[in-house]
C-alpha cells in the first residue's frame, strides 16, 4: 500500500526544504551591500546635537562601523573586544547609536569606555534601514576606497576580528597606514 | 538563588518526564500493569517541577531581580505589576517555558479524567506525550535557558517590548498555547492506536473532548489575538495574513478537519486512517509554528530574535517525533480500512467534502506562507506573497464549504434523500436570500456579488443550524449537549461570515490631516478634533488628542486616541480611541504631526466588525458545550487485550 507512504513522503521533503533554509539564514548570510558602495549618512553626534558626524569624513581609509544601543546586552558583551580594537588603533571605529536614549549612551560611554572616534546617534533607525541592520550589534567593514567588505552580525570577539576581518584589512594593506 | 533553584527544578522536570516516556511506553509494550503507577507518578512529579521552575522566574520578575539576563531583557522596574508578570512569557524562553508548563497540565488533565479508560491505552498516551515534553525540556535547557545569570547585574531593565503591554495580549499568548499544545493530547492518542494496532468508535470518543477543548482554546486565543491586533496596532486591519498568524490558523484549520472527521469515526467507524493524519498533521502544525517562528526561517520584525541552532533543534525534534509518528502511520493504516460504505449522498460524504475543503485551504495558506522561503532557497528573488493572494486562495476553497453545511447538516447518516430535506433547505435558502436581498439594497446599499453571496451564506447557515434542534424540541426530542454545541458552533460561523462579509465590503477609511477646532466628515457621522495634549503615562510619555464624533448635531461618543513613547525601548505605539457598537465601530488612531499643531489622523466605520471576534467566541462556546456530553463520562468496559484497573491495582 503505496499510499500510506505519501504523508511521510511529503514530510521528509518538507524537512529537506527547511534544513536547506536554516542553513541559508546563517549569520554569515552576506549583506547584499557587500562590494557596493557604503550608503552615506550624517546625523547628530551622541556627545553634542549640534556637532554632525557623517562618515564622509572618514573616506579613503578603512573603517569600522559598529551598530550598538545602551539597551543591547550582547553590546555590553562585545565592548571590551572593540575596545582592545580601538587600542591598538587598527581601524578606526565608528559607532552607530540606534535608537537609544542620548543620556543614557552619553552614560554607557562613560563608563565602560568610548572605543569611537566619533558615533552617530540614530534616533529614528533610518540610517539603521539604509544599511539593512537586522539587530544589534552588527558590524560592517568599510574599504578604503568606501565599499562594504564585510558585515558581521551579534557580539564582536578577538576569534571573529582576527579570522574575518583582520585577513580583510590586510589585503586593502590597511595595517602600514 | 531562587533562580538557580528554578533552573534545578528544570532539570529535574526533565529526568521525570523521560522516567515518563520510559514507563509510559515500555511498560505499555511489554505488559506490565504495575509500571502504569509509577508512570502516573512521573507524571506528578514533572508537573510540580515545571511549575516550580515557572513560579521562579515570575518571582524574578516580580522582585526585578535584573541579575537574571531574561528579566533584564524583558522587564523595568516601572513596568506596571501585571505587565512583569505577563513579561515572563514575553520573549522566546519564557515561552518555551509556557509551553512545558501548558503541556504538563494537559497530562495532569489526561491522568485526571481517563480513570475509565484502559491502563495500557492510557500508559501509552502519556509515554508519548512524554518524549514530547522530553523534547521541549532539553530544547530549553540547551538552547534557550532563561535561569541565566548576568554579571554584573544591569541596574534596570530594557523593558517588555511596548507592543506587548496590553492586557489581551498579556494573556493571549498562555490561551493560544493551550490549544497549540492541547493537540499533542490528539497525537499522542492517534500514536498509541497506532501502537496497539487498534482504533475502533470508542477510541474516537475517548479523543474527541480532548480534540474539540485545544481546538476550542485555539479558537479562543486567534480570536483574542486578531482583536488586539485590530485596536493596538493602529490599522484598524482584523487579520494580515502575516507569518505568526498563519502558523497558529494553520493547525486550527486542520483541528476543525480532525474535530469533524472524528465524528465520523466515532458514529460509523469510518475515515479511521484520515482521523489518525489528522491528529498527527494538527500537532505537526503546531510544532512547526513554533519551528517558523523562532528559527527566522522567515523574514519577519521579530528576525533578531532567531537564532539557527533554536531552529535547528526544533527542525530535528519535528522530523523525529512527526517521522516516528508518520512511519507508524505508513505501517499501520492499512489495518485501520473499513468496508463499511456510504452513499455520494450522505452526511458522510459532506463531512468527506468539509474535510478536503479545510485541508485544501491549510495547504494553500502553508504554501502562501512558505512560498519565499522556497524562492530563496532556490535562489531566486525573494518575494513576498500578500494579503490579497491569501484572501482569494482562502475564499476559493472556503466559500463552497461554507453553502456546503447547509445540505450537510441536514443530510442522514449513511445515504441521504433530498425528498425528506427538500422542504426545509427551500424555506432555508428561501429566507436566506430574502435577508440578503434587503441587507444588500435596503440596509447597506449594493456593493458586489461577492458581499451578496457572503450574506446568502450567512442567513442560511444560521438558519440550517437552528432547524435541528428546534425540530427535535417541537417533537419532543431530547436535546444531546453534542446536537447543542454543534447547532451553536455553527451559528457562530454564520455570525463570523456575516461581520466578515459586511466590514470587507461597507467599510469606510479616511488619511486626513486636522488641526484642533477643524471637523471632518466620515460615513455621515462629523469627528471635530478639539485638542491636542500631553499626557503622563507609568512608564510612557504621549500625546493625546480629544475628538468628538457627532451625528446630525447631536453628540455621539469622545475619543482619546494616543500617541505614546515609551520611556525606556523609546519606540512609538499608537493607541487608537475607539467608539465600540453592536452595529459599527468608529476608530481614530494618530499619525504623525504634521506642524502647526496639525497631525495626521485615520478615521474609520467598522460596520459589524465586533461580530467576527463575537463569531469566534460563539464558536467556541458551541465546542465547550459539547464537551459537556454525558457519553463522554460514561464508563466504557475495557477491551480485550487491555488490562482492566482492577487487575492494575492487584499487582
Amino acid at each position: 500500500m503505496w499510499r500510506y507512504l505519501i504523508p511521510i513522503g511529503l514530510f521528509a521533503a518538507l524537512v529537506t526544504f527547511f534544513y536547506v533554509g536554516i542553513d541559508r539564514d546563517k549569520q554569515t548570510l552576506p549583506s547584499p551591500l557587500i562590494g557596493k558602495p557604503a550608503p552615506q549618512f550624517q546625523l547628530p553626534s551622541v556627545d553634542d546635537p549640534t556637532k554632525l558626524v557623517s562618515n564622509s569624513d572618514f573616506a579613503g581609509k578603512p573603517y569600522l562601523l559598529n551598530v550598538w544601543a545602551t539597551w543591547c546586552v550582547e553590546c555590553r558583551h562585545e565592548h571590551k573586544t572593540l575596545l582592545e580594537i580601538a587600542r591598538r588603533g587598527e581601524v578606526p571605529i565608528v559607532g552607530l547609536d540606534w535608537r537609544d536614549d542620548r543620556a543614557q549612551a552619553q552614560q554607557w560611554l562613560q563608563q565602560l569606555g568610548n572605543p569611537y572616534t566619533a558615533t552617530a546617534f540614530d534616533d529614528e533607525g533610518r540610517v539603521a534601514i539604509d544599511w539593512g541592520v537586522y539587530g544589534a550589534p552588527e558590524t560592517f567593514l568599510i574599504g578604503a576606497d568606501g565599499k562594504v567588505l564585510f558585515k558581521h552580525i551579534s557580539a564582536m570577539t578577538p576569534e571573529v576580528w582576527e579570522r574575518d576581518f583582520l585577513p580583510l584589512l590586510g589585503r586593502t594593506g590597511a595595517r602600514t597606514e | 538563588m531562587i533562580i538557580e533553584l528554578g533552573h534545578f527544578a528544570l532539570i529535574l522536570a526533565l529526568c521525570l518526564t523521560l522516567a515518563q516516556a520510559f514507563f509510559g511506553l515500555i511498560g505499555a509494550a511489554t505488559r506490565r500493569p504495575h509500571w502504569f503507577a509509577v508512570t502516573q507518578r512521573a507524571v506528578a512529579g514533572q508537573f510540580v517541577m515545571t511549575a516550580c521552575a515557572f513560579a521562579s522566574l515570575a518571582y524574578a520578575f516580580y522582585v526585578n531581580d535584573f541579575s537574571v539576563l531574561y528579566v533584564a531583557q524583558n522587564s523595568n522596574s516601572q513596568l506596571p505589576t501585571f505587565y512583569r508578570f505577563a513579561a515572563v512569557w514575553g520573549a522566546h524562553e519564557g515561552s518555551l517555558l509556557l509551553w512545558l508548563l501548558v503541556l504538563s497540565i494537559w497530562t495532569v488533565a489526561v491522568t485526571a479524567f481517563s480513570r475509565n479508560q484502559p491502563d495500557i491505552m492510557i500508559s501509552r498516551v502519556l509515554g508519548v506525550l512524554g518524549v514530547v515534553s522530553v523534547g521541549f525540556a532539553l530544547f530549553i535547557l540547551l538552547t534557550s535557558s532563561p535561569f541565566e545569570r548576568l554579571w554584573p547585574a544591569a541596574a534596570d531593565g530594557r523593558d517588555l517590548n511596548p507592543v506587548l503591554q496590553d492586557p489581551a495580549l498579556a494573556i493571549h499568548p498562555p490561551i493560544l498555547y493551550t490549544g497549540y499544545v492541547g493537540f499533542s493530547v490528539a497525537f499522542a492518542f492517534a500514536v498509541a492506536a497506532m501502537l496497539e494496532g487498534k482504533l475502533d468508535s470508542v477510541w474516537a470518543r475517548w479523543v474527541r473532548p480532548w480534540a474539540t477543548m485545544a481546538w476550542l482554546f485555539l479558537t479562543v486565543g486567534i480570536a483574542l489575538g486578531s482583536w488586539w491586533a485590530y485596536y493596538e496596532l493602529g490599522w484598524g486591519g482584523w487579520w494580515f495574513w502575516d507569518s505568526v498568524e498563519n502558523a497558529s490558523f494553520m493547525p486550527w484549520l486542520i483541528g476543525t478537519a480532525l474535530i469533524h472527521s472524528l465524528a465520523v469515526t466515532e458514529k460509523r467507524g469510518l475515515f479511521k486512517s484520515w482521523t489518525l493524519l489528522l491528529a498527527i498533521t494538527a500537532f505537526s502544525l503546531s510544532l512547526l509554528g513554533t519551528f517558523l517562528v523562532r528559527s527566522g526561517i522567515i523574514e519577519s520584525v521579530h528576525a533578531f530574535a532567531s537564532d539557527p541552532s533554536r531552529g535547528l533543534f526544533i527542525l530535528v525534534f519535528m522530523g523525529t517525533c512527526v517521522g516516528v509518528a508518520l512511519g507508524l502511520y505508513a505501517w499501520r493504516a492499512p489495518l485501520f480500512r473499513s468496508n463499511v460504505g456510504f452513499a455520494v449522498i450522505s452526511r458522510e460524504s459532506f463531512l468527506l467534502m468539509n474535510n478536503v475543503l479545510l485541508v485544501a485551504a491549510t495547504f494553500l495558506i502553508l504554501f502562501g506562507t512558505l512560498y519565499p522561503v522556497f524562492l530563496d532557497a532556490m535562489k531566486l528573488n525573494k518575494l513576498s506573497v500578500g494579503a490579497p493572494w491569501f484572501t482569494v486562495a482562502f475564499l476559493i476553497p472556503m466559500l463552497p464549504m461554507v453553502f456546503m453545511m447547509v445540505p450537510g447538516m441536514h443530510a442522514d447518516w449513511k445515504r441521504a434523500t433530498f425528498s425528506r430535506t427538500k422542504t426545509t433547505l427551500l424555506a432555508v435558502t428561501a429566507v436566506a436570500v430574502l435577508a440578503a436581498l434587503l441587507l444588500s439594497f435596503v440596509a447597506y446599499g449594493w456593493h458586489s456579488i461577492l458581499a451578496f453571496v457572503g450574506f446568502v451564506a450567512a442567513f442560511a447557515v444560521a438558519l440550517s443550524a437552528l432547524v435541528d434542534p428546534v425540530n427535535r424540541l417541537r417533537k419532543g426530542h431530547s436535546l444531546s449537549a453534542s446536537v447543542v454545541g454543534m447547532s451553536i458552533a455553527h451559528f457562530g460561523l454564520a455570525i463570523f461570515v456575516l461581520g466578515v462579509t459586511t466590514v470587507e465590503s461597507y467599510h469606510i477609511e479616511s488619511d486626513l490631516s486636522l488641526r484642533p477646532g477643524q471637523t471632518a466628515q466620515l460615513a455621515g457621522y462629523d469627528f471635530k478634533m478639539v485638542s491636542v495634549r500631553d499626557v503622563v503615562g507609568p512608564n510612557y510619555d504621549a500625546v493625546e488628542s480629544e475628538v468628538v464624533i457627532s451625528r446630525n448635531g447631536k453628540q455621539v461618543t469622545v475619543l482619546h486616541p494616543q500617541k505614546r513613547t515609551y520611556r525606556v525601548q523609546t519606540s512609538p505605539l499608537t493607541e487608537a480611541g475607539i467608539d465600540a457598537g453592536w452595529g459599527r465601530d468608529l476608530f481614530v488612531a494618530m499619525g504623525e504631526p504634521l506642524g502647526d499643531g496639525a497631525w495626521s489622523l485615520r478615521l474609520q466605520y467598522k460596520p459589524l466588525i465586533r461580530c467576527i471576534w463575537l463569531g469566534a467566541l460563539v464558536i467556541a462556546l458551541g465546542g465547550l458545550v459539547s464537551v459537556t456530553d454525558r457519553r463522554y463520562r460514561q464508563r466504557v468496559t475495557a477491551d480485550t487485550g487491555a488490562v482492566s484497573p482492577a487487575a492494575a491495582e492487584t499487582l
